[in-house]
């Protein structure tokens, strides 16, 4: 399979954006003529037009799109069991966690700059700390400012869903296309075990009463979302031994009430973040425990696997985070914006994603050739663009996949701490990355010293940088065929 | 009969600030302060004090 010569690297990194375009017209046809087909074969178009470019909302789009979110709405009107209010540090990063809270001008002036600087944005969220729809003046004021600025920028909240029903109205007026309700329960005994306590209708409520309240205007608000065809992912935070076996009761209602997604998250409850379920010794469940029930809740709502938990001031593709670099300190006062390397960017993908999608065709074409079935277990390290193209010392994470004769499935990620830092490799951080790739039988990176992949084997992981800057599926065909015994050359034929 | 918001313990979420009946929470400098001419401890109004239901952090909005 040969691809466009264009890289998609090369297009992030040219800093004019007159550059930028004058590379991607280069490559031949204008995306208008190409059109960007590279649809799921079960989704209809509608729907695709809808998430194609949204990180969150398509596992497919991931490789290719980017988000950020702007930390405008620090109230909120419920206390979680996993959230410690006053918890804030730039080095921690997961939901809730935020390094500098900004008014709706300041948030304009950085979403501004960003969309300058990184031509893959396409998703403006503002996804906490605190909830979007209770603090709904200002999440309004900078939704309108944006919008304004950049019309082509797709606008999405996430909420706790209690002040979700009061807004609808005006979050489909605000062309908000995309909302994410987090519900952990849908009995209250269960939500008793979550929620401290909420405050509706000018009053603090607690116990069951509480979470009855939240349950009902959850469902509420989803049902609501559903009739007006915004599209709603559910995010659920997965606690053992709390609401661990009831998601799978939460997945079929949100599944009856129209939900797009389901995302089940891991509980994170380190004590030293001083959460609730931190202090009292919750655990959280483990990778393998987290895939079981994704398993299992297979065949109901859509599940999303490829969740980093981001920080709520998250820039960039998921699981590369650029926050730190936009920080107000280092933007410009008033930026003007500039649409050229977006759309520049976004052409080319146009192009890349059709080539794509026929190698990942003839991926599963060459799987389902295989006659004896088995299935194999990878980890990828990329940089996006759907290709191997990360060094094995730089990953952050390994994205997962599952290949079996029916065809390849992305399964999640697995983080880790890099293996090289400053050039060389550490011996205790490939013993930690080794325990992170429990249960992988291959890993595909870009470049892998000799050291470490003998380590990894001595492990039962087997690593190469073979099919560097190759496209993951096309790689992944490729060693499943090898690994149960199918004659290349008719796959290919 | 007013309240008071200890600054060492506020997130500044700002949450008290819109759900005070009395526009008496200002954020001020680096705080949010709570002006004890107009604070009415919601008397008249509401059950409880709107600041100190809505407050995420125990013993940060209390009776000045």
């Amino acid at each position: 399979m040969s691809a466009p010569i264009i890289s998609l690297e090369s297009l992030t990194n040219t800093t004019s954006s007159g550059q930028l375009l004058t590379t991607a017209k280069s490559g031949g046809c204008a995306s208008s003529s190409c059109g960007s087909s590279s649809r799921p074969t079960d989704m209809d178009s509608a729907t695709w037009e809808k998430i194609k470019d949204h990180p969150c909302f398509s596992e497919a789009a991931h490789h290719y799109f980017a988000r950020m979110h702007v930390a405008v709405a620090p109230a909120c009107n419920i206390q979680c069991n996993y959230c410690n209010r006053k918890y804030d540090c730039a080095n921690e990063s997961r939901p809730g966690v935020v390094s500098e809270k900004l008014t709706p001008d300041q948030a304009l002036r950085k979403v501004i700059a960003v969309a300058n600087e990184v031509p893959q944005l396409s998703v403006l969220g503002i996804a906490g700390p605190g909830d979007a729809c209770y603090d709904w003046k200002k999440t309004r004021a900078t939704f309108g400012r944006v919008a304004r600025e950049i019309p082509d920028i797709k606008l999405c909240i996430s909420t706790n869903g209690l002040a979700l029903p009061e807004h609808v109205d005006e979050l489909a007026e605000l062309n908000i296309s995309h909302v994410t309700i987090t519900i952990n329960m849908v009995d209250p005994a269960v939500g008793e075990k979550i929620y401290p306590w909420i405050f509706y209708g000018h009053r603090r409520y607690t116990g069951m009463e509480a979470a009855k309240i939240l349950h009902e205007r959850q469902m509420l608000g989803l049902e609501m979302l559903s009739k007006r065809g915004i599209l709603t992912k559910i995010n659920s935070v997965m606690i053992p031994g709390v609401n661990d076996q009831h998601l799978i009761e939460v997945n079929k209602w949100v599944k009856e009430r129209g939900a797009f997604l389901h995302n089940v998250m891991p509980l994170i409850s380190d004590p030293a973040h001083g959460t609730w379920f931190g202090q009292t010794g919750q655990r959280g469940p483990n990778a393998l425990e987290l895939k079981a029930l994704q398993d299992r809740l297979e065949g109901g709502a859509k599940l999303m696997r490829h969740c980093r938990q981001c920080r709520a001031d998250a820039v960039g593709l998921l699981g590369t985070d650029r926050g730190q670099e936009f920080t107000l300190d280092q933007i410009p006062f008033e930026p003007g914006y500039n649409s050229g390397k977006r759309h520049a960017y976004r052409e080319v993908v146009a192009r890349i994603r059709d080539d794509h999608l026929a190698a990942k065709n003839q991926a599963i074409t060459t799987l389902a050739s295989v006659s004896v079935r088995g299935s194999l277990h990878v980890a990828v390290a990329t940089k996006g663009g759907g290709r191997i193209n990360e060094h094995f010392g730089h990953a952050k994470e390994f994205q997962v996949y599952e290949a079996s004769q029916t065809g390849i499935k992305f399964v999640g990620h697995r983080k880790v701490e890099p293996y090289c830092r400053g050039g060389w490799g550490e011996e205790a951080t490939l013993g930690g990355i080794i325990a992170a790739l429990e249960g992988i039988d291959i890993v595909l990176c870009a470049k892998i010293g000799d050291c470490p992949q003998k380590q990894l084997m001595e492990a039962g992981i087997r690593a190469t940088e073979a099919f560097g800057y190759d496209y993951i599926e096309t790689a992944i065909s490729a060693l499943y065929a090898a690994e149960y015994g199918l004659d290349l050359s008719k796959a290919t034929a | 009969m007013a309240f008071k918001i200890v600054a060492s313990q506020c997130t500044q979420c700002g949450a008290c600030e819109f759900e005070c009946p009395s526009d008496a929470i200002e954020f001020k400098g680096e705080k949010y302060v709570i002006d004890p001419n107009k604070c009415t401890e919601c008397e008249g109004v509401f059950e409880l004090q709107q600041c100190a239901s809505v407050c995420p952090v125990p013993k940060t909005c209390v009776p000045a």
